[in-house]
């Protein structure tokens, strides 16, 4: 399932010509060019409010766009063909409250037509087989957090579009789920993971730095730190808001 | 089992699933009816021939009332807690969805209407002329026509609170004018005119002939078609409601 694709696995997971958004009167994406290749992870970091969120979910093809193409797997984002080859985390975890983990995973996997043993895989990759019989209501903020990226991983999607999925997790199970992303990708998926943590950076095959809607940088971690001069991402970050003639791309 | 049929069985058992967790709904969803009911009956305790009119007619109207409630706020969760946009980034289809959520509210619709029915003709001896099973049949669809006018109007309420509002702006004047506080046929030719084409006139009606008229009236099954048909386009106008492209 994981390369069942159509297309040839050289084409780029995600590539993004001119992409422009517009929310409530204010333009959030002015025009935005990228490439996300197959089999990597990708980390989307940038502050607060820079357009994280709109762009991934341009991605996923929830947002009305304005202008430009984006196109995913080799169809237009949004396409039906899609939906069960593309997961998506929002920030707050969409989850419901008052089911079991269970339950939650039974339902996302039924509707997604994955195999029935699907929800146990999941619930062990993120951590939480002890709490399968607990109603979300009941779990912390990171563990909640935790359901909604397992109902991700459901059927095996070959693009895992991830929003700030570490948000609140100790280091611990930080740093175990940063190594199941790199399994993921090992294996062949796709993953985008926005974070407004730089030191997430170095756990990433490649890094997008956004400000105010605008990529600042396209690379990889060591290329983007040779390229600024800067020991570590948050100073390069620095370093390219300052001095934007040296972004790189 | 085809997809869709696995998807819309798949949110209906979800849906049950939800209600399983919450007991307290499920008693207040299926007791609130009877116990009205009851009230009714006593109210009208020294005028015997008032329940009999009346009793049949509120039978109706008791579970829309409490289905669009229940309907409105749980679609409303739905849609503010991300759960929905993340079921349409899924193969789930809207009718998929719709049909999910009938079923599972359709179930409870049952339950609530055969034990008002059981109620009202048995312990609280409500004489009806016509086939009891039709008196049922009218209080399902009613209880249908809730759910379905509750999933509609989900998709106007940003919060609970605007959502509870809809009750009495989209229920009362329903109410008003279907024939229970003054016969239909005497009203001034504009408000009868608006009764005309509001679905609770038609279950007021339906219910009021089956309690008077003894055997199987051709207006009777008409009046259901016309609940029915009510709640279907009820469900394909919420259907068109739910975007999967959001601003």
């Amino acid at each position: 399932m994981m390369n069942s694709s159509a297309g040839s696995s050289g084409d780029p997971a995600i590539r993004i010509t001119g992409l422009v958004v517009r929310r409530g009167g204010a333009t959030v994406l002015p025009g935005l060019d990228l490439d996300v290749p197959r089999g990597t992870v990708t980390g989307l970091l940038g502050p607060s409010g820079c357009g994280k969120t709109t762009l991934l979910r341009s991605i996923v093809g929830v947002q009305r766009t304005a202008a430009g193409t984006v196109t995913v797997l080799g169809r237009p984002a949004g396409h039906p063909a899609l939906r069960d080859r593309v997961g998506y985390v929002t920030q707050a975890p969409s989850v419901y409250g008052d089911l079991t983990v269970g339950e939650n995973l039974a339902h996302f996997a039924a509707v997604l037509g994955a195999p029935r043993t699907d929800p146990d895989r999941v619930i062990a990759q993120v951590g939480l087989d002890a709490h399968r019989r607990t109603p979300v209501a009941r779990l912390s903020g990171g563990q909640r957090a935790r359901v909604s990226l397992a109902a991700a991983l459901l059927g095996r999607p070959e693009l895992l579009v991830l929003d700030e999925p570490t948000v609140g997790l100790d280091p611990v199970l930080r740093r175990d789920l940063w190594q199941l992303f790199g399994t993921l990708a090992a294996a062949g998926a796709t993953l985008l993971v926005s974070s407004h943590v730089m030191d997430e950076a170095t756990r990433c095959d490649r890094l997008l730095l956004m400000r105010d809607g605008r990529l600042l940088a396209h690379d990889t971690p060591a290329a983007l730190l040779a390229a600024t001069g800067a020991t570590d991402v948050e100073s390069a970050f620095l370093t390219l808001v300052q001095h934007p003639q040296e972004t790189v791309r | 089992m085809s997809a869709a049929a696995r998807r819309t069985l798949a949110t209906a058992r979800r849906v049950l699933a939800q209600l399983r967790h919450d007991p307290r709904t499920v008693a207040m969803l299926l007791g609130v009816p009877c116990l009205l009911l009851v009230l009714l009956k006593y109210m009208y305790d020294r005028q015997p021939g008032t329940f009999d009119r009346i009793g049949p007619e509120l039978l109706g109207v008791f579970p829309l009332m409490v289905m669009f409630l229940v309907t409105s706020v749980a679609m409303l969760r739905e849609r503010t807690t991300g759960t929905l946009e993340r079921l349409l980034t899924m193969p789930l289809g809207k009718l998929d969805l719709l049909l999910g959520y009938a079923l599972a509210f359709g179930a409870v619709a049952l339950v609530q209407a055969a034990l008002a029915s059981a109620l009202t003709i048995g312990l609280l001896g409500l004489h009806v002329a016509g086939p009891t099973w039709l008196l049922f049949a009218v209080a399902l669809a009613d209880g249908l026509l809730g759910m379905a006018l509750g999933l509609l109007v989900s998709a106007f309420a940003a919060t609970e609170f605007q959502a509870v509002q809809f009750l009495p702006a989209v229920l009362l004047p329903q109410l008003l004018l279907c024939g229970l506080f003054v016969p239909r046929a005497d009203m001034a030719p504009v408000l009868r005119a608006v009764s005309d084409v509001l679905p609770l006139s038609y279950a007021v009606d339906a219910m009021g002939r089956i309690t008077r008229e003894s055997g199987l009236s051709g207006r009777v099954l008409a009046d259901l078609a016309v609940v029915a048909g009510s709640a279907l386009l009820a469900l394909a106008v919420g259907a068109a409601t739910l975007r999967r492209r959001t601003a």
